[in-house]
């Protein structure tokens, strides 16, 4: 094997960009919850940008090394040594059989991500590598990692063309306050004028629960029409429900499909790398923002990783390789 | 054409809202939607979520903006009516019903309802339910349909784990566990079948729109299915709803 867990932290677990078509079957789509930090860590090690990493959450794994390769640690700043020497986040390393990375205190964000070159050797279900914990679907057994699980890598590699400039600037900063920009909907119209103003004015702290499906926040209370229940319906990454109690609450990457409480607004995608570094203690504020902007956010984001990658790989190689299945599970007998 | 609302959730779906009731009527549209979405072959779309009242359309903003994704939607719907919709696929799931291992509280259910167990299988494998949708674990469907007769209260103490296959009663719900969880629903019966493997080429059975029929079996024929199932041999018969049942 090419890891072995000697500690594994609090949570870490196997994900990538989650589990895309099966939703309609109760599926969650699980992945990680930076997801930009996650295709950070790929491009610098030359992987493709939704490979399987490792997510680590807080207080990072004790991982021993039992092969060369590359890796790059991004995300949250989880304090990473290698065999006891400091080692920066944001940036391509060769590591060797045999060295220990371990995590030594956090000092930014929630969650680091470890990429390494060719990936890691955990069989794909659902078309997916990533770990769906409560209903023991994917990853590694379907569950967090234990000490002593041992985990292959698929196609490691003792180093990179241009090692050297396989970093970028670390993204994730110590900070404790947030401006979160959100598109209104869909159940909007079920608040009072002065709930929206209360949501869109007030700030709102994170609660001590905050896990992989949602983040629970406290603060002023954002008043409803009539209650907070609706006929369940779909649930995307980023929406912001508001039970009857009238306390928002950011679903994540492993919420569940469907859900029958009103959602107020949706983060848009250019910052789920903010929602996905939450933890218990920070302050958010809500502001509105239009699609238009949304999207176009999203794919200059987009068109910045893409850049990135053509600067290190500039081979033809490296040009995305699958589309998302077009309706590949829908119709399915 | 149906009154469809477009309602934004992020910037990379959107939901169709075909209404604001649980109803068989507005189900059926929803499922007319999908499939005549899935005839469309609208570029840029990446998965749908129909539930009780809207369809969920996950699409990707690189290929298709919101605006144009929105009026291709709306030329959809203006054609719903013109689109060949198949009859939904009635599934039928055998079901061993009763007994301490399978069925724990068929007696009681039996005893609330004041009718014998017989009659409360007679009853709950004479409905097609329909499956407003699939949410809450993998595989687990929300049915409609079920008699108001069978109407039992859930457990008081939710039991810790109940086995994948139990077929249960809560409230004027019924349904299957798809996979091993906790939960209080009444047990009435357990299938052999699985409605979630992992290793199946659809790893799912059951699907929004179709209509799940319960039959009831005896221990012998529990055994055989299930034994075919771990093998993966087991096919579940499924027919166009409104064909005769054998």
């Amino acid at each position: 094997m090419s890891i072995t867990v000697l500690n594994p932290g609090l949570l870490t677990s196997v994900q990538d960009a989650g589990r895309v078509g099966y939703q309609q079957f109760g599926v969650s789509v699980s992945g990680v919850m930076d997801p930009r930090a996650m295709k950070i860590a790929n491009i610098l090690v030359g992987n493709e940008d939704n490979e399987a990493v490792l997510e680590c959450t807080m207080m990072g794994p004790q991982l021993r090394l039992d092969a060369d390769n590359v890796i790059a640690i991004t995300g949250g700043d989880l304090g990473p040594t290698l065999d006891n020497q400091p080692v920066e986040n944001y940036a391509a390393l060769a590591v060797r059989a045999g060295q220990t990375l371990r995590f030594t205190a956090l000092r930014s964000g929630c969650r680091a991500y470890i990429a390494f070159a060719g990936g890691l050797d955990i069989p794909l279900v659902m078309d997916s590598r990533s770990t769906y914990m409560k209903a023991k679907i994917g990853g590694f057994e379907g569950r967090k990692l234990q000490k002593d699980d041992a985990i292959g890598f698929r196609a490691p590699r003792s180093s990179l063309p241009n090692l050297d400039q396989r970093r970028v600037a670390p993204e994730v900063a110590p900070q404790r306050e947030f401006t979160v920009r959100v598109l209104m909907g869909p159940q909007d119209d079920l608040f009072t004028p002065a709930g929206i103003q209360t949501f869109l004015s007030e700030t709102y702290t994170v609660t001590n629960e905050f896990d992989r499906m949602g983040c629970r926040m406290e603060g002023a209370v954002i008043e409803h029409i009539s209650g907070g229940d609706i006929i369940s319906d779909g649930i995307a990454f980023g929406a912001i429900q508001v039970p009857t109690a009238g306390k928002p609450i950011i679903m994540l990457a492993d919420r569940q499909t469907t859900g029958g409480y009103t959602k107020i607004a949706n983060v848009i995608t250019a910052d789920f790398r903010i929602i996905g570094q939450l933890k218990g203690g920070d302050r958010v504020r809500f502001v509105k923002t239009d699609i238009e902007t949304a999207q176009a956010e999203l794919l200059a984001e987009r068109e910045a990783l893409r850049r990135l990658r053509e600067t290190l790989d500039p081979a033809p190689k490296s040009e995305p390789k699958k589309e998302r299945g077009f309706f590949k599970n829908l119709f399915k007998k | 054409m149906p009154n469809v609302r477009f309602l934004l959730t992020g910037d990379t779906s959107l939901s169709a809202e075909f209404g604001n009731e649980i109803s068989e009527e507005i189900n059926a549209q929803i499922r007319a939607f999908t499939i005549a979405l899935e005839k469309s072959r609208i570029g840029g779309i990446v998965e749908l979520v129909p539930t009780y009242r809207s369809c969920m359309i996950h699409y990707d903003p690189g290929v298709v903006t919101c605006a144009a994704l929105t009026r291709q939607l709306e030329g959809v719907l203006a054609r719903l009516d013109s689109v060949d919709i198949p009859p939904s696929d009635v599934l039928e799931i055998p079901v061993l019903y009763g007994g301490e291992e399978m069925g724990p509280d068929l007696a009681f259910v039996a005893e609330h309802a004041g009718l014998s167990e017989q009659e409360v299988v007679d009853i709950h494998t004479s409905t097609e339910y329909l499956i407003y949708m699939l949410g809450f674990t993998p595989g687990f469907t929300y049915l409609g349909g079920m008699s108001d007769k069978l109407e039992t209260p859930r457990l008081k103490q939710p039991r810790v784990k109940i086995p994948a296959g139990s077929v249960g009663i809560a409230g004027r719900q019924t349904g299957v566990y798809p996979i091993d969880s906790p939960g209080g629903w009444q047990l009435i019966g357990r299938t052999p079948v699985k409605m979630y493997d992992p290793g199946r080429e659809t790893p799912i059975l059951p699907k929004a729109g179709q209509y799940i029929k319960f039959r009831a079996i005896g221990r012998a024929e529990y055994d055989e299915i299930a034994a075919a199932a771990e093998a993966g041999s087991y096919v579940c018969r499924t027919y166009p709803r409104g064909e005769a049942t054998k």
